[in-house]
């Protein structure tokens, strides 16, 4: 069993609806082809570091799946590929501490950790970083929202 | 007025002492680099958006791979920039 995790970024232009079911369209996709979704993750609306089609901002999707091989992946990039509600996509096979760092993330778990660690490693490096960190925090504290519903 | 015995030094001490530096995913245990994580990636790159060398960071070889590649995946994602300034 491997562990398989597709991120990409829909064209935020669409209507919310359609981006939905764009992301639907690709987990239908996952399961069709034999895989057993782990856990879709909605990151929603974020700045673009960079613009893309000239579009700077995009709605990010994590899906994060198992399958027995990674055989029909490239079917699946195929069809990312062609899809032009599709801006990015990126998939990546977890090892086991992904796995476990992506269950740990889910149970909320990281956040607290990674904040702990900050200060101690760089205390200078922090006050610079605050004006462009603002909205990866939002990102964040909406993640650790969505963690008690699961 | 002091005596003798508490003037010790007459500048700092820790001045040009050099501090050991030490790889933070050994010491803390992480084990896995997320390239979703905006925030901690940025540590590991300079105000233009260009990866830090080990020789400043202290990552051991393995985790600066690690590190690296995990940039790259945040760059292709529009996560972090590919060339920016005064990224910090």
């Amino acid at each position: 069993m491997k562990h398989f995790e597709v991120s990409f970024i829909v064209d935020p232009v669409l209507s919310g609806d359609e981006v939905k079911s764009t992301a639907q369209t690709y987990k239908d996709m996952l399961v069709t082809e034999g895989a057993s979704i782990v856990h879709v993750d909605e990151m929603g609306l974020r700045p673009l570091a960079y613009p893309i089609n000239k579009r700077s901002t995009g709605v990010y999707y994590c899906i994060e799946f198992s399958a027995e091989s990674g055989s029909f992946i490239a079917k699946v990039e195929l069809a990312l590929k062609r899809d032009e509600r599709i801006m990015r996509f990126l998939t990546v096979s977890l090892d086991k501490y992904g796995v476990k760092y992506n269950e740990d993330k889910r149970n909320g778990k990281i956040g607290k950790k990674v904040r702990k660690e900050k200060p101690a490693k760089e205390p200078s490096g922090r006050p610079y970083q605050a004006p462009r960190a603002a909205a990866p925090v939002d990102a964040e504290v909406s993640t650790e929202v969505e963690n008690p519903e699961v | 007025m002091a005596t003798q015995d508490e003037i010790k030094f007459l500048s700092n001490p820790n001045i040009g002492k050099k501090q050991k530096k030490y790889c933070r995913f050994k010491k803390f245990g992480l084990k896995h680099i997320d390239y979703k994580d905006a925030d901690f990636l940025i540590q590991f790159v300079n105000e233009q958006g260009k990866l830090l060398p080990r020789r400043l960071t202290g990552n051991s070889l393995k985790y600066q791979r690690r590190v690296a590649s995990a940039v790259k995946r945040a760059r292709h994602l529009a996560i972090l920039p590919y060339l920016s300034d005064l990224l910090k």
